[in-house]
């Protein structure tokens, strides 16, 4: 089978750093962060839900926030640093948020699970004991389809705990 | 990522032709051939299907093979655990394929609840009949009676003289392929040591890690991405295209084979380019719009099709019941076209290799898809195989083929793998509809309450849950499909929730009229013991106090039941509905019962999350179309439910160690629209009778 990558024009490139690794990708202000993350990088760990910000499917960490990335061109992530769900593990050491999901049982097809975990983490960098009510508010851009909110509430509260027993910061 | 080395897939082979041992080493394999359907069940009639096997390897583990598939409710988990019941061996010695046409046996689809009762059935007897054939080996490597061997942790151990032999062991050199005999007697639930424990998900770290693939993210060198040409309205048909715009753009290739209209290209943003690129015209015919739906639906009956599950039930003397009755009620019930809107679109992934196709797709109907694909690319089904990669979510959307073949036939003119991934807006414009449904109701009783006739016609839904679960002496009871102007087809609890919405609030309003409490008005009625502990157990659970009117404080409670799919569910809830009639769901308390319960760690996922689907259903969720266009194409225009609409819910689960096992998916979803809307008729006085019942979150 022959090989079938597009005869690439040359492209002028920049550096996206991702999950604490430079990336060489194409300067294209119309590229969203997600295509790049999903196409160019392969990283299909963030997923498509709704390419309109609806969904948070799509969320990473960018500086330690989440944002949509199917709303964020890339142009505006170059030289900050990019947090996929494939950056959360220290090797084998889940983060604690993805720990608590596993321990809650928080996903059922795991679609939305990413950016949920993602949208998580965010919300205890900033508030590291947040009640039911915030978590709900902090998450409500993020759809679970199974309807497992009432779990990922749970998670929330573990992970707010794990972090704490173990008296590490949530990065 | 390659696909595999042509094969006859197995379940075109008898059993001993399968090249089990070529492809997973030497062992032992225990065959459950296909069997018919129980003719009491939902598939009565259907063609032989199921079947299971299981292949115990040299490494000590078992590969289980069925074929359902998994698109996120849970059952590789609660299946894997019956395996691991029946063979003694932890959680993480059971390998289950699922699904993949070339491995698996064959399965008519993974719908209407069936994974429990039959692939788990079925995967017992196998177990069962696998644990046998080991104790039997074990008898002859420890020479000890069959009778004194035990089998734990994957260990055979003779209790007299306490040597053990690993499983492994048992089956090293060995290539012995045996059938399930008519006698495998699974363990009992009461005795169930792994299964009916809490359990995590086999694949959660995959899942939390990012690193569970599914269609839309597989990937192979050489892989373009395709996009077909959908009309832009429903019902046009294409009159004309010109593809020489498209062919012009750099490695695109666009067919236009049959019906067929698609592009694929090298990259995605070149995909959607080249199907702008193509020059359509269209011819649109005038189609019914939502306005006059319900009439449209009542004047164009139509005979059934494969989907239409029909009832035409008739007991005592209807006519004469209502002539003499002192109460009488007729009602109209409607439920909304709503979409699945799964998280993850509809994908494929085609790859041809010497004249074989494999395709990955998220399907919920794999060995239908090898027959459409087959039949449309004129191939034999042995030339294609399609495997499931972990779906997100199917809701019983994900049963067309389409997709697969559009891609079967991209892949093929291309001369490359072609990927296609629906758009948020393909999505739930070329998908199908859960059915609208139209439910008419004629109802009498005698002064004291007593139900004495009961007339139900449902429209274009289905007839699940249909029949009445309670007693009434004079009853008809039937369906009539209808020439639906939007596409529509199966769905999670598809007729169930029209059907229980419409019974279950009826009967609400007979209670009303004669002054009786809807727990104890439903009791008296009840015909079958199971709903009835059922429902005596959430409304103690609820604190349900009697009401025989509704109290219209603006806060209010209601209550439903259901029995379906072999599954018994009632659904308390609690509203409120301040001056400004904006709706809160205070709190529901849910209660399931299926049998013996396998996975509850699961079930309790399904039963919440099914519960927080039906409340889309239940208060905004619709689809609006007008002349063939659909509307609200998007999230940002179809409303699902969010953290923010979710009460807190009590989910109490009913054992039953002594019955089968039954599906939990579909049936904990059908109290939960009723249950709300008759809470709002006791917090307010009015009655809704169509779904959505709050479209703009302001009871009317």
């Amino acid at each position: 089978m022959p090989s079938s990558e597009p005869a690439a024009r040359p492209r002028a490139m920049t550096k996206l750093r991702v999950n604490g690794t430079d990336h060489s990708v194409p300067i294209d202000p119309d590229r969203s962060l997600l295509y790049v993350l999903r196409e160019e990088l392969r990283l299909t760990g963030t997923k498509y839900g709704c390419g309109e910000g609806e969904c948070g499917a799509c969320k990473v960490l960018v500086d330690g926030v989440a944002v949509r990335a199917c709303q964020t061109p890339v142009g505006e992530a170059v030289g900050r640093s990019i947090v996929t769900i494939e950056g959360l593990a220290q090797g084998e050491h889940l983060h604690p948020v993805q720990q608590a999901f596993v321990e809650a049982g928080a996903f059922q097809c795991g679609f939305c699970t990413s950016g949920m975990i993602i949208a998580a983490v965010s919300l205890l960098a900033r508030s590291s004991q947040p009640s039911v009510e915030e978590i709900r508010a902090a998450m409500d851009g993020n759809l679970c389809r199974c309807g497992g909110y009432l779990r990922i509430i749970d998670a929330v509260q573990r992970a707010s705990r794990l972090s704490s027993g173990a008296g590490g910061a949530v990065p | 990522m390659t696909a595999s080395p042509a094969v006859i897939p197995f379940d075109l082979l008898p059993p001993n032709e399968r090249p089990y041992f070529d492809r997973f080493g030497n062992g032992l394999v225990v065959v459950l051939p296909p069997r018919q359907p129980d003719p009491s069940g939902w598939g009565a009639g259907g063609p032989p299907h199921g079947g299971a096997w299981i292949h115990v390897g040299e490494d000590g583990k078992a590969r289980a093979f069925i074929g359902k598939v998994e698109v996120g409710q849970g059952t590789r988990t609660a299946l894997s655990l019956l395996v691991a019941e029946e063979l003694r061996l932890p959680l993480s010695s059971v390998e289950l394929t699922m699904g993949d046409t070339d491995l698996c046996p064959w399965d008519m689809g993974t719908f209407g609840s069936r994974s429990m009762p039959d692939a788990g059935e079925h995967l017992r007897l196998t177990g069962a009949a696998t644990r046998t054939f080991l104790t039997e080996l074990a008898a002859v490597r420890l020479s000890a009676a069959p009778t004194e061997v035990e089998l734990a942790e994957g260990t055979a151990k003779a209790r007299d003289s306490g040597r053990s032999v690993r499983y492994g062991e048992l089956v090293k050199g060995l290539r012995r392929v045996e059938l399930v005999p008519s006698d495998a007697k699974p363990n009992p639930p009461s005795k169930w040591t792994r299964a009916g424990r809490p359990a995590q998900d086999v694949g959660a770290r995959e899942v939390v890690t990012g690193n569970r693939r599914y269609t839309s993210d597989l990937h192979i060198p050489g892989m373009l991405h395709g996009k077909v040409l959908f009309p832009p309205s429903c019902g046009a048909k294409l009159r004309s295209v010109d593809l020489s715009r498209a062919q012009a753009l750099p490695g695109v290739t666009a067919i236009h084979e049959g019906d067929l209209v698609a592009v694929a290209a090298p990259d995605l943003r070149m995909a959607f380019a080249a199907l702008k690129a193509l020059r359509a015209e269209w011819e649109a015919t005038p189609q019914p719009s939502e306005k006059e739906i319900v009439e449209y639906l009542r004047h164009h009956p139509v005979e059934g099709e494969d989907f239409w599950d029909m009832v035409h039930h008739e007991t005592g003397d209807v006519g004469a019941a209502f002539g003499s009755a002192p109460v009488s009620l007729r009602e109209t019930y409607t439920t909304a076209y709503i979409a699945h809107a799964p998280m993850e679109t509809r994908a494929v992934l085609a790859s041809w290799e010497d004249g074989r196709l494999t395709v990955w797709l998220g399907t919920q109907t794999p060995f239908r898809a090898r027959e459409a694909v087959s039949d449309a690319l004129e191939l034999s089904p042995s030339n294609v195989r399609i495997i499931v990669p972990p779906t997100g979510s199917g809701f019983g959307g994900k049963h067309t083929s389409d997709l697969a073949v559009a891609a079967a036939r991209l892949a093929k003119a291309a001369g490359h793998p072609v990927r296609v991934v629906f758009s948020r807006e393909e999505e739930f414009t070329q998908a199908y509809f859960r059915p609208m449904a139209v439910v008419d109701i004629r109802s009498a009783a005698e002064q004291d309450g007593t139900l004495t006739a009961w007339e139900f016609h449902v429209l274009n839904a289905g007839a699940s849950a249909a029949r009445l679960p309670y007693r009434v002496a004079n009853q008809k009871i039937d369906n009539q499909p209808s020439d639906s102007p939007l596409s529509q087809a199966s769905y999670r609890a598809l007729a169930a929730t029209a059907n229980n919405f419409a019974r279950e609030s009826h009967l609400d309003e007979v209670a009303a009229r004669v002054g009786a409490d809807p727990v104890e008005y439903r009791l008296r009625h009840l015909a079958d013991d199971r709903l009835a502990t059922v429902l005596r157990t959430v409304a103690e659970r609820a604190g349900w106090s009697p009401r025989p009117a509704p109290a219209a404080s603006g806060s209010g409670r209601g209550i439903a039941v259901g029995l379906e799919k072999e599954g018994r569910v009632a659904t308390f809830a609690e509203v409120r509905v301040p001056e400004d009639r904006h709706l809160e769901v205070v709190r529901i308390v849910t209660g399931f019962e299926c049998g013996a319960i396998v996975h509850p760690t699961n079930l309790r996922s399904q039963v919440e999350g099914g519960t927080v689907m039906a409340m889309g259903g239940a208060l905004f969720e619709a689809i609006h179309f007008e002349n063939g266009r659909i509307l609200n194409p998007s999230f940002s225009r179809y409303r699902v439910p969010r953290f923010r609409d979710i009460p807190p819910i009590e989910v109490i689960l009913l054992d039953r160690p002594d019955l089968p096992s039954q599906g939990g998916g579909e049936t904990p979803l059908i109290a939960v629209a009723p249950a709300i809307a008759n809470a709002i008729y006791d917090a307010t006085g009015k009655r809704l009778r169509s779904l959505p019942l709050t479209p703009d979150g302001t009871v009317p």
